[in-house]
């Protein structure tokens, strides 16, 4: 049986484009179909706005690749019509396990709280993940949604030209050009629009290698994450284990810096790191194998112009903490609603700048955490290895060290604080839904609060009843009156009795009152789509 | 009493200061820092109990 990500999924078609004269104008182009730019597509697409999909292949990821996605990007794919199928699919899991040798010395869960749709994590390899997403954007195509995707169409050359951005695209036919109104680069961490245009893309680059072995076996470990300093099967450095579908098994073994990379990859030699993990006898198949090394890195903008910056294309962290993807689609998330605004002219193009510093902020904390996490595990001083080994030695036999136990600090979703979009805030209300945070979910007795939200600006009356819709300078805001107890009552008011919400398009928290004053809705409404 | 359960308000940030103060030092320069900080943090403790508490708690 072939792969999927042997298959030609979008293969190549000639386009009228190709002969058009003059050059067609489009209002959206994606440079990407990986996880961030077919959400981008996506996203846009299902909001009406018109959208081309490029990619320089034809067909998903080769590889498992990201495996990790968290409930936060799958509450985003649920906005998307796309979250079931992948959670249905996926692994779901929520503990991770820390090993200090041959022993446990940590153990944590992800998800302490109850009642949430969406499980805290879910394994799914990325090329099943694309696969679905494909998929979605099949069906908006054949209900009629503005959205395309074109394979084996390469960009090759870009210039801004102020109002558009202008494209050379390489196909198996031949060259064409093409214009569009704005450009999102979701072309990963090599990001050939990124060179092209000349940004800077700077951080941290880390020297140790990692191994990825993904293997398909029959096995009898739990669903967790698994993580080891010191094992005896990989002695001084670092492994990991985790389950995806299909019984495939992502296992990581640090290896170390000066290698020899053709002959660490050769299968007998991974065949023998294996088996000293698993047995003499385990019986396994390879399916991915990779090595990598990691940076920790950015730039210092994500709007350039009429291009935006989405994804690794934008930052780069280490896949400790699995804040690649997962922040690639909280961006995705964060400026769709802006451009559609922009584009509908119902926004200035300042509001784009607030989509590069919500993000740039988003992706500092990734960086911040992702850095530290590789500080603990490879630990690059004498001091830091004194101090890590230290931690590791007494967080077995004492609690109070387990938390500095830093083996990836896994993706939480971002709360934009101290951005300008931000309205009031009431500080009764519960700390974790403040403005710029996303509004967390809780069964409301009639469905789930976020399946309610999102795609719009939303109006919520927590036992407090709100208009049916207000409109604000051609913005409709939709209202939605709610009783809350339980869950739902413990996250929204926390003491209070009631409370209003204003939420964004992305379901974050705009503002928040304890009435409702129409008055105060507008001005919060003006503030966060940049008029404020 | 010798607190032993997590007490840390940021753990990371506190590790990652931690590390900070030693960057640029060599190791004479590092052991003499840890030096200085155990001292000071011991005077800030002064309670005898506890910290003959936490000198058996390292003992390798």
């Amino acid at each position: 049986m072939s792969k999927i990500f042997d298959t030609p999924l979008y293969p190549y078609q000639r386009v009228a484009d190709q002969d058009a004269s003059p050059t067609a104008r489009h209002k959206v182009v994606i440079i990407g179909a990986g996880p961030v730019g077919l959400a981008a597509a996506i996203d846009l697409a299902q909001q009406g706005v018109p959208v081309l999909v490029l990619d320089d292949n034809d067909r998903v990821s080769f590889g498992s690749r990201a495996i990790c996605f968290a409930k936060r990007p799958l509450e985003i794919l649920d906005r998307l019509g796309c979250g079931a199928p992948m959670v249905e699919k996926g692994v779901v899991w929520d503990t991770g396990r820390v090993f200090v040798g041959e022993d446990e010395a940590y153990s944590f869960n992800l998800l302490p709280e109850s009642g949430h749709k969406n499980p805290a994590f879910i394994n799914l390899q990325q090329y099943t993940f694309e696969e679905n997403l494909v998929e979605r954007l099949r069906t908006l195509e054949a209900a009629g949604a503005p959205i395309e995707l074109r394979g084996s169409n390469k960009v090759t050359a870009l210039a801004d030209n102020g109002d558009h951005v202008r494209l050379e695209i390489d196909t198996p036919e031949g060259s064409y050009l093409l214009e569009a109104d704005w450009l999102v680069a979701c072309d990963g961490a090599n990001s050939p629009t990124r060179q092209m245009l000349g940004h800077d893309f700077k951080g941290r680059v880390f020297e140790d290698n990692f191994l990825i072995a993904d293997v398909i076996m029959q096995a009898d470990f739990p669903t967790e994450r698994w993580f080891w300093f010191d094992p005896p099967f990989n002695r001084g450095q670092s492994a990991l284990l985790h389950k995806q579908p299909d019984n495939v098994w992502r296992i990581d073994f640090q290896i170390g810096q000066d290698i020899d990379r053709e002959e660490e990859l050769k299968p007998e030699n991974i065949k023998r790191r294996l088996k000293a993990m698993l047995g003499q006898g385990a019986n396994f198949e390879l399916e991915w194998t990779s090595i990598y090394t990691f940076q920790c890195r950015r730039m210092e903008k994500f709007r350039y112009g009429r291009t935006l910056f989405a994804g690794d294309a934008a930052h780069q962290v280490s896949p400790f903490g699995a804040r690649g993807a997962n922040s690639g689609l909280q961006d995705t998330d964060n400026l769709a609603w802006k451009l559609k605004l922009v584009i509908d002219g119902k926004a200035g193009e300042g509001l784009l700048d607030s989509y590069s510093s919500e993000r740039v902020y988003g992706a500092d904390e990734n960086i911040l955490n992702s850095t530290r996490s590789t500080d603990f595990i490879t630990p690059k001083s004498k001091a830091s290895r004194t101090f890590r080994d230290a931690v590791l030695a007494l967080a077995r036999v004492h609690e109070f060290a387990r938390p500095l136990v830093n083996s990836g600090r896994l993706s939480v979703p971002c709360t934009y604080d101290g951005s300008a979009l931000n309205g009031p805030d009431v500080a009764q209300l519960p700390r974790d839904t403040r403005p710029g945070a996303p509004m967390k979910d809780a069964d409301t007795g009639d469905g789930w609060l976020l399946d309610k939200l999102g795609n719009r600006f939303q109006l919520v009356g927590f036992n407090i009843e709100v208009p049916e819709a207000l409109e604000v300078d051609g913005i409709t805001i939709k209202g939605l009156t709610l009783p809350a107890t339980g869950n739902l009552k413990t996250r929204s008011l926390g003491d209070a009795g009631a409370a209003v919400y204003l939420l964004r398009p992305d379901q974050h928290v705009a503002a928040r009152w304890l009435g409702y004053d129409e008055t105060a809705v507008r001005d919060a409404l003006k503030q966060a789509i940049g008029k404020g | 009493m010798l607190k032993l359960k997590p007490n840390f308000d940021d753990p990371d940030g506190f590790y990652a200061a931690l590390l900070g103060a030693h960057e640029g030092l060599n190791d004479a320069e590092s052991e003499a820092l840890n030096a200085r900080l155990i001292l000071i943090l011991a005077n800030h403790i002064g309670d005898e109990v506890v910290l003959s508490a936490a000198l058996d708690a390292v003992k390798p």
